[in-house]
């Protein structure tokens, strides 16, 4: 164990005692205790960025599981390095918030603790992780802590159906990842992602690559929420808003990005990955700005705008993997990913600050409602700055980072629309278009967001809490830290292009370095008079527009839908599951006990009918078979003529001495078989059997008593010919491909040894007392256990009417 | 074979006689099959189920009170005895280093009988004929003496 492994794992060793700080200092905000743990691990990171920043990497491994491949091993390079830091750094920010935000007196503060530092630790586990598996089991980690936390106020009935919703659809995504993983795995021989990128030419190969690919996208997707799969982030809203600051802005969403990212090596290059990727990311792009613009909660605008954000990153994501395609010579493809990888950071600030900024507006009017809100732009003017900072960026405005990245994303799908490859040719101008109309609708929610809030007239009657007034400052340091770095990564976007943007893209596309080189990054402001600055000013203008015109459309019916559509298919899909499974359950387990017969024999019917026509076992040999003598024929059909009849008598009496005049048929074919003992056997055991079947009759209820017609029923005839067809067609196979196969029977050794090593000639007598004397001694046993059961059944009856 | 308190008990004189001499014929005859089992059809198998058949034909002759006055034999710890003689044979061949259930014979001058075969597959026997009879006993008598 690595300094660095303790660190991953330090969040869970704190989270241990949490439970502990909390009951034993109890005058003490827990949350003080748990800011300590970031910070640290945020100084400690930081400690990395020469290391990364000059190409390096650092990798220690600690074996867990060495005999199936999976080990413990970290790696950090500037792709790890930069979540480690956002995770850490605004883990810690988080945390400060949630210090004020959650009150000491009336929350269960080492819930929520344990939680968080249980996501926390499990993020930093997925991120560093170079093993696949064990990257795995973080990932189902985090996805636990996230509902967890989303559930945390349990009692709310919106809360567990939240969790529960966010749980099926990323722990889904994460078991076909897991699969995904384990068809790599298959391909490859190792779940190491650094070895894998090494040796990429045994994956590219292979027919599994397409299934693999898939397969992991799918985790990848549902975890970052794009488009189907987003429905569970808008709801997982009714987490408290730390969470949502952290878990659903800032960091776990944008695990599947990492994932995506991180294993750009290994799928990128190829068309279905361009494909997939970009073209999810513009649709959960522009799906996601749309319905936005129709919520009239904060927090659910701010889920939307994360969903339409993260699309755009994965879309990046996707442009940029063209860049592999190409090979070095196109550098506009790894602009994509330098646009992914510096967006993926503006949004984690000011996403973060907005989030914040909702939850103390929440706390400080009791409301997250649009509608009810407006004019606090003089009651909480530093929350108005923070916002007003955050939404500036959001909507990309100059001079703040969000402007920077979405110009680079302009210039990605301009470029994308002039590709030749992939038949983008076709398709390609979709990209500029969609992206040109989902940044009007950000720009058109961002407005929403900022005049219904901030401006209007303020309308205390509609609040419930009496006196509105500014958050406390310990609540505004957070979102102040990261509304200030907006504007300083907005105005001096350079500072973190050498020592965290440029060796995250070298993670992301090794491939394309030529050793000792670095890409080229450089981030500016002003491009001179280009396409990209003119859609801009085109979706400021038509943005205003459409809010100016905000009155009229807000009466079309779509716009009081503020439910995504396709939740549709998730509840109708769940509560179909469920009455689906109820409906088979209750075709199939009737209760009684005839029915299961009857699946029984089919079963057995179809299994063995299925097995003996595959391999063609039907066989009928006549050529070894012996006379049959006149008196044979006669005990046969007297035979068959008993059992025929049974099931027409209508007398339970009669059935039981036609099934003893049966017995007493079978011991006379023993006779007629040479089998003394057999017979002598056969005659003594139907005898008591029969006495056994009376004495039965005796008890039963008197009520029951009456005689009963033996109903006909096709099916059960059916089947009952099926199994007597299938038997003895067996029976006559068997006899056949034994004779063929012609092989001494062990009957020979018995013959010959009764006298010389048991002294004994009746053969039959020493094989049941000395050959094979074990089968006798168990049967007896047996027969021991059935009187010892009849015992206990008859004598040992409950007095009384109590159940067991 | 339960007495109906309804009815009248009937004399069955017959029954009762010739229970008693056939009794006798049947338990001989059962002592033979048991005997006979090694070198004959027979064994403890069918030589206990006559025996049963024989002490069955007592109880429908007379009623539950004469036989377990004449016959005072707890059937059930009949059939943990025979498990315990049959077991005891094969563990028996076991102290002697051979495997479990090892039967041996040898041929032995005896006084009356003159050379005779004696083998341990004899106990082992017995063991059977023992659980054969308790078993069926049990069972039947069990369900009979059933007032429920």
């Amino acid at each position: 164990m690595t300094l660095l492994h303790w660190a991953t794992i330090s969040p869970f060793l704190l989270a241990i005692l949490i439970p502990f700080l909390y009951k034993y200092l109890r005058s003490i905000h827990t949350g003080w205790f748990v800011l300590i743990l970031p910070v640290v691990l945020f100084v400690y990171f930081i400690n990395f960025l020469p290391i990364t920043s000059n190409g390096d990497v650092v990798k220690e491994v600690v074996p867990w599981v060495p005999s199936l491949g999976i080990n413990f091993t970290v790696y950090v390079d500037g792709l790890s390095l930069l979540f480690l830091l956002l995770i850490t750094g605004i883990g810690a920010l988080v945390v400060l918030y949630s210090i004020y935000y959650l009150s000491k007196k009336t929350e269960k503060l080492n819930n929520f603790y344990v939680y968080l530092l249980m996501f926390m630790g499990a993020m930093l586990g997925v991120v560093l992780s170079d093993n696949l598996i064990v990257l795995y089991v973080f990932w189902e980690v985090t996805s636990l802590a996230s509902s967890l936390l989303i559930s945390y106020w349990f009692h709310r009935e919106k809360s567990t159906y939240g969790a529960q919703k966010s749980m099926l659809i990323t722990v889904m995504g994460g078991l076909s990842m897991l699969g995904g993983f384990c068809l790599v795995y298959v391909m490859a021989g190792t779940f190491s992602i650094r070895e894998l990128i090494a040796n990429v030419d045994l994956l590219t190969g292979s027919t599994l690559f397409i299934p693999a690919m898939l397969l992991i996208l799918l985790g990848a997707f549902t975890k970052s929420a794009q488009f189907p799969f987003h429905i569970w982030l808008p709801d997982a809203m009714e987490a408290p808003t730390p969470v949502s600051a952290y878990l659903h802005s800032a960091t776990m969403v944008k695990a599947g990005i990492y994932l995506v990212a991180r294993l750009t090596p290994v799928f990128g290059g190829v068309p279905e990955w361009f494909w997939i990727l970009s073209g999810f990311g513009i649709i959960t792009l522009f799906w996601g700005s749309l319905s936005a613009v129709r919520q009239k909660d904060l927090k659910a605008i701010l889920a939307f705008s994360t969903i339409s954000q993260l699309g755009l990153i994965m879309c990046l994501l996707g442009l940029g993997s063209a860049s592999m395609y190409f090979g070095m010579g196109e550098d506009y493809f790894t602009l994509a990913i330098l646009a992914a990888v510096f967006h993926l950071i503006n949004h984690a600030t000011f996403k973060g600050s907005l989030f914040m900024t909702a939850g103390i507006i929440d706390h400080e009017t009791g409301t997250r409602d649009i509608r009810k809100l407006g004019g606090l732009m003089t009651i909480m003017p530093v929350t108005f700055t923070v916002s007003l900072i955050g939404i500036a960026s959001m909507a990309g405005l100059p001079p703040f980072n969000g402007f920077l990245s979405k110009e680079m994303f302009f210039t990605g799908v301009l470029r994308a629309s002039e590709l030749s490859i992939f038949s983008m040719e076709t398709w390609g101008l979709l990209f500029p278009i969609l992206a040109w109309i989902a940044s009007i609708f950000t720009f058109v929610y961002c407005m929403i967001m900022f005049f219904k809030t901030f401006t209007g007239k303020f309308q205390p009657e509609k609040l419930e809490v009496d006196h509105v007034h500014e958050a406390p400052i310990g609540m505004l340091i957070s979102p102040i830290v990261l509304g200030s770095l907006v504007v300083v990564f907005g105005f001096f976007p350079n500072i973190l292009a050498y020592t965290l943007i440029q060796p995250a893209m070298a993670a992301i596309l090794p491939s394309l370095l030529p050793d000792g080189e670095v890409f080229h990054v450089d981030i500016y402001h002003w491009h001179g008079f280009n396409a990209e600055l003119f859609m801009t000013f085109g979706v400021i203008i038509f943005g205003t527009v459409i809010y100016l015109l905000m009155k009229k459309w807000t009466k079309l019916s779509i716009y009081m839908r503020e439910r995504d559509p396709l939740n549709w298919f998730y509840d109708n899909g769940v509560s179909g599951t469920i009455s689906g499974s109820q409906a088979i359950t209750r075709i199939q387990m009737t209760g009684l006990l005839r029915d299961y017969f009857a699946y029984m024999t089919v079963f057995i019917i179809l299994l063995c009918g299925y097995t003996m026509i595959k391999y063609d076992a039907f066989a009928i040999e006549t050529t070894n078979l012996t006379g049959i003598d006149p008196f044979m024929w006669v005990l046969t059909l007297v035979f068959i003529a008993a059992t025929v009849s049974i099931p027409f008598i209508h007398h339970r009496m009669t059935i039981v001495i036609v099934v003893g005049v049966l017995g007493f048929l079978l011991a006379l074919l023993f006779v007629v078989f040479r089998a003394p003992d057999l017979a002598l056997t056969q005659l003594l055991v139907e005898t008591v059997t029969v006495v056994l079947f009376m004495l039965a009759f005796y008890h039963l209820p008197e009520l029951r008593k009456e005689k009963f017609t033996p109903r006909f029923n096709i099916v059960n005839l059916l089947i009952a010919l099926g199994v007597g067809g299938l038997v003895t067609s067996i029976a006559f196979s068997s006899f056949a491909l034994g004779s063929e196969a012609n092989l001494p029977t062990i009957a020979e050794f018995f013959i010959e040894n009764s006298k010389e090593l048991a002294g004994g000639y009746n053969m039959v007598n020493v094989i049941l007392v000395d050959f094979r004397g074990l089968d006798t001694l168990l049967e007896v046993l047996v027969l021991g256990i059935a009187a010892l059961g009849v015992i206990a059944l008859v004598k040992l009856r409950m007095t009384g009417r109590e159940d067991v | 074979m339960k007495p109906n308190q309804n009815q009248i008990k009937t004399n069955d004189l017959m029954l009762n006689t010739v229970t008693r001499f056939v009794t006798f014929l049947i338990l001989s005859f059962s002592v033979y099959l048991f005997f006979a089992g090694h070198n004959d059809p027979g064994g403890g198998f069918i030589g206990g189920l006559m025996t049963a058949s024989a002490f069955l034909l007592m109880y429908l002759g007379f009623d539950m009170k004469t036989i377990k006055k004449a016959l005072p034999i707890n059937f059930a710890s009949m059939i943990a005895i025979g498990l315990l003689i049959a077991i005891g044979t094969g563990v028996t061949s076991m102290l002697f280093g051979y495997p479990f259930l090892t039967q041996f014979f040898e041929y032995y001058q005896l006084p009356i009988l003159g050379e005779t075969e004696l083998t341990t597959a004899l106990p082992f026997d017995l063991g059977i004929y023992l659980v054969v009879v308790g078993v069926a006993l049990t069972i039947i008598l069990t369900i009979a003496e059933d007032d429920e």
